[in-house]
This record gives structure tokens, sequence and C-alpha cells, in this order.
């Protein structure tokens, strides 16, 4: 099966700022892929090129087989824009019907859209009166016109409440399990890492890894935390046992170890019987591995 | 063409929102009354209907009116897209570009034909009212509205092509100002100048006629002056008309909406979002 987004070695600068440096990657129909990055690391632009919305300089770039922004493509790829903004004179079911329309769609399935985003109440009301989570709602509600091959979310969950993300996530896996391609930005570690297939993370315009979050975690190989509670009085014996430790604040000592080294650790301490009150193994947050692949000099 | 017509749909409601074909066609109906109050005392011109006369008089107005109202309602049209951060999201749905400013322009025209119908009707009712011969006059009454439409249809390409360059409202708005003096107001000031400083020459002969019709809103001027027969009555660069056949003038009407909303569709395609 060919995949529905093919990007090779794509490279694009503005003027003196290169904003993506080589980036290739794949997208098969189906699955999820969250791009990761710090501010200005080149999401919305590699976005824009895969929607033939900007050109770029070198590199391919296939859309469902077909050239980016091509009109045969659009008719392909829904795409939720990083600020969603619509006509404040037009209500939400107006700006849906022309939205349907554009795709030659019924319009008349506005209203039922605009329920699946949980806005059939305020459907009727004009766009300016809206919230800025009501608004991203729109824009979400668009994305599900027909059936598209290629979903482009730029920062889909900005500006949505805990629970209308849960539900947005549903909405995508449910996309997914039709066979819609899924490929989104995010800031938020946390929400995307249980609900993509797969982590891209781009740094300074270059892709530094790619992959699931366990693949990440055993790349980076960052040390696991051990915290350790000794029983009252026994401190000093356990700073004798391991100089290394470091004592943290309320009387717990914090010991970092590699991945390999971390059965052979624990037995140590085991092996200290009652010195030890309680033992808390802490492995690298996801903040931590986000940090490690992604630096902060692409600004 | 369903594309086209839902873009179109959308533009009118907002149009309509915006208070737009209210403004519209208040002022031309306001215009077209004064002008006909005015123009309802006797003339006692033989062999000319009252209606011919309003028509006449409504050809110099419109000249003015047209083309404003077209620009203030299409500068708007790609710079404010941009300005609202809409025309990203609109260019990925699969219509193009030309479909997109089809649509828009198919709105703004039927804004623009009702305004123009609704103007030039009641004057023509106030007309036909005090006088009933003034019937004989509605052929006229008819071109004078299809070609205020074509006009405006010039109008307002030349708007979205300003539009696409400027990118931001406010630029654009300075530049419809700009053009709506430079077309309207001060190209037939220079042609008089020039008429006061050459004569009778062959500026007048040659130069003059393909400068009348280099210019939408001179054609379409000296096209509703020389179908009514109305030259003398007009006077001024009017006056220079009668040497213009009249295929020429209605030419440079059908051409020139043409001509802008390929500049208008050109100027659009550089925009990147
Ligand atoms: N139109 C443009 N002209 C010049 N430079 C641009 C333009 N668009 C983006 N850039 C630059 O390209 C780089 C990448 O920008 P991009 O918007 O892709 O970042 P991002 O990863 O989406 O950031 P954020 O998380 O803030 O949305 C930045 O350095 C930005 O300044
Ligand atoms: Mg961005």
């Amino acid at each position: 099966m060919t995949p529905t987004l093919t990007i090779s070695r794509l490279t694009k600068r503005f003027g003196e700022v290169k904003a993506l440096k080589a980036v290739s990657l794949t997208l098969e129909a189906g699955r999820r892929a969250a791009l990761l990055g710090h501010n200005g690391a080149g999401k919305s632009t590699l976005m824009k090129i895969v929607l033939g919305l900007i050109p770029y300089d070198s590199g391919d770039v296939t859309v469902c087989g077909m050239a980016p922004g091509s009109s045969a493509a659009r008719a392909q790829v829904a795409y939720l824009p990083e600020n969603a903004a619509f006509h404040p004179a037009l209500t939400g079911e107006e700006q849906l019907r022309h939205y349907l329309a554009l795709r030659g769609e019924n319009p008349k399935q506005a209203m039922a859209l605009l329920a699946r985003v949980g806005l059939e109440k305020a459907g009727h009301r004009r766009i300016g009166t809206y919230s800025k989570g009501m608004r991203q709602r729109v824009g979400l509600a668009q994305t599900l016109i027909g059936r598209p091959g290629l979903l482009v979310l730029d920062e889909p969950t900005s500006g949505l409440d805990p629970v209308s993300r849960r539900d947005f996530y549903d909405l995508l896996d449910g996309l997914a399990a039709e066979g819609t391609a899924i490929l989104l930005s995010s800031h938020v570690l946390t929400e995307v890492e249980a609900r993509t297939d797969r982590i891209l993370i781009l740094s300074g315009g270059e892709l530094v890894a790619e992959g699931t979050l366990a693949d990440l975690r055993a790349r980076a190989a960052l040390p696991v935390s051990l915290l350790v509670r000794p029983t009252s009085n026994r401190t000093p014996s356990l700073t004798a046992a391991f100089p290394q430790a470091v004592a943290s604040g309320d009387g717990l000592l914090r010991l970092s170890c590699a991945q390999a080294q971390k059965l052979p650790l624990l037995a140590r301490i085991a092996a200290l019987g009652g010195d030890v009150a309680d033992l808390d193994v802490i492995p690298p947050s996801l903040e931590d591995i986000y940090s490690h692949f992604s630096r902060r000099d692409g600004q | 063409m369903k594309r086209i017509l839902a873009i179109a749909i959308s533009e009118f409601r907002i149009a309509f929102r915006n208070r737009w074909v209210s403004i519209a066609t208040g002022m031309m109906v306001l215009f077209a009354l004064v002008l006909a109050a005015a123009g309802a005392a006797p003339t006692g011109d033989v062999g000319v209907d009252r209606l011919s006369v309003t028509v006449a008089s409504l050809t110099s107005l419109a000249v003015y009116l047209v083309p404003l109202l077209a620009l203030l309602m299409s500068f708007d049209g790609v710079a404010g897209e941009v300005e609202r951060g809409t025309l990203p999201l609109l260019l990925t749905y699969p219509v193009s570009r030309l479909h997109i400013l089809l649509g828009k322009l198919l709105a703004h025209l039927v804004i623009l034909s009702l305004a123009v119908t609704l103007g030039y009707g009641s004057a023509a009712l106030v007309a036909i009212w005090s006088d009933a011969e003034a019937i004989r006059g509605l052929g006229s009454l008819l071109r004078l509205i299809w070609s205020s439409v074509l006009l405006g249809a010039t109008f307002l390409g030349a708007g979205y092509a300003l539009s696409a360059l400027a990118r931001r409202p406010s630029g654009a708005a300075g530049f419809a100002i700009a053009l709506w003096l430079v077309a309207v107001v001060l190209y037939d000031l220079a042609l008089l100048a020039l008429i006061v400083s050459y004569g009778g020459g062959a500026f007048t002969t040659q130069a003059l006629p393909v400068a009348l019709l280099a210019n939408p809103a001179d054609a379409f001027r000296v096209f509703n002056l020389s179908a009514a027969e109305a030259v003398a009555a007009a006077g001024g660069i009017g006056g220079a008309a009668g040497a213009i056949p009249l295929w020429q003038s209605a030419a440079s009407l059908f051409v020139w909406p043409l001509a802008a909303i390929a500049l208008a569709v050109t100027a659009f395609r550089k925009v990147t979002p």
C-alpha cells in the first residue's frame, strides 16, 4: 500500500531563516502522527507545504499520490489552521454550509457536523459571538466534511478544555479507524503520547527523532531516578553505601543510573534491608525525553 | 459552477449583514431621486421625452457613483480575507482562485444590479408619472442599467486586483480611492485641459476618441450618450462622443470587465497565504 503522505528531503528557507532542512517522513493510511517541536521549529511551515499553500525549495512531496495543492490533492485533504478564523458575520451553520458546498457535499449536513463537535446549540449564532474554543470547534467540524484521506491539524487542541480534548482524540480514533491518515502538531506531550501512533520531533527545521514513545525512550537512554527514603537515623549508613546519592529536601536520597543499571542497583538497595523505608523508581518524564531531542536554537 | 455559487451566496450574505446592500441601494435611489426632482422642471425640448432627459443626467451620475460603489465593495475582497486569516483555509478547499473571485464578483454584481435598477427605476417612475410620453425612453433606461452593471464589473475587478496587490485592507482602500480619483475625475480634467490647449486640431479628432475608449468610465458615458442621441444635451467631453461609432464604445464596455478580472486573477495568484 502506498503511503498517504510522502515527504523526502524537503527543504524550505525564508530568506536567511532555514525553516526546514531535508525533512523526510511517510504517513500511511489510518496512522496518526504527532509533530512536536518548540516555537519556530517549522511545524506550521511543513503543514502549509503539504497543503500546497506555500512553495518549497527542494525535495519531494506527494499527497495521496498527487502533487501538494493540486485540485485532486485538495479534494482529499482537510486542514485546520493554527488560528482558525471565520467571518464573524456568518453563523456557525452558514459557515459550514458554505464549506460543505465547496466540497460538493450536501449543505444540509451542517447541523449534524456541528453536533459532532458539540456546537449544535450555537449553530444559529454568529461566529463573532463565539468563544475561542467554539471557533476552534467550527474549525474541527469543517475538517470532518466528506471522507478526507489526509487530515492536517495545526495545534488542534489549543483552546479546548480537557474534556473536549478527550472527545476530540476519540473523534480522531474513529477517523483513523476508517483509514484517514492524520498529521497533527501539538505542544502537549502527555496528550499526544497516548493518542497517536508516532511522534516526530522537529528542532530548528530538522527532523531529529521519529518513532513511538517507547522507541524514543529507548533511544534517548536517559537515566532513571530512584528515590530512597531511609528509616529514621539510618541516613548516614545509606550515604556511606551510595556516595553518589544526592540528598533532596525532605530526607529523601536521589540516585540516578542508566537503564541497564536499574535492576542491579535495585538489588543492592534491597540488600540493605531495614535501612530502607521506601523506594520509588521514576522513569524519565516525557518532558525530559522531549528536551533531550529538541534544542531551543531554531528561533 | 456550484462552487462559484457557494462563494457568491456567502459573499452576498456577508454584504447583506454588513448593510452593503441597503447602503448601495439607498445611495443610488437617493441620488437618482434628487436628479429626477431637479430635472422635473419643463424643459420645452421638442422631440425628447422626459425619461430620455432623466437617463442623460443619470448617466453623468452613474459615471461617478457606480465605480465608487464597486470599489467600496471590492477593495476588501482579498485583503480582508488575508487580514481575518480566513484565506489559508479557503485555499485548501478544492476551488480555484479564479472561481473564488468569480463568486465574489457574482455576489457584488447582484448587489450592484439591484442598486442601479432600484435607483434608476425610481427616477424613471418619477419621469413617467409626470409625463406619460416618457415611456418611450424605457429602452435607454434598460441600456443604462446593463451598461452600468458592466462598468461596475470593471471596477469590481480592478478593486479585487488592488486588494490582492495591497494585501492589507488599509492599503487597498487607499489604492481604491486613488484609482477612482484618477479614472473618474482627473482623467477627464486632463482631457479637458488638452482639448482647451489644442483647440480643434488633430488631438480632438484622433487622440481624443482613443483616450475616451481607453477609460471604461468615459466609454460608458460615450456609449450611453451616443446611443440615446443625447450628445448635444450633454456637452463637455460628452460632446466629443459623437465622433465615436457606437460599436466601439460598446466593445470597450465589454472588454474592460474581462481585462479587469484577468488582472485580478493574476494578482490574486501571486498572494501566498
Ligand atoms: N512567511 C514567513 N516569512 C518569513 N519567515 C517565516 C515565515 N513563516 C515562517 N517563518 C519562519 O520559519 C520558521 C518556522 O516557522 P513555523 O511557523 O513553521 O514554526 P512552528 O513550528 O509552527 O512554531 P509554533 O509552535 O510557534 O507554531 C520560524 O523561524 C519563522 O520565523
Ligand atoms: Mg505553528
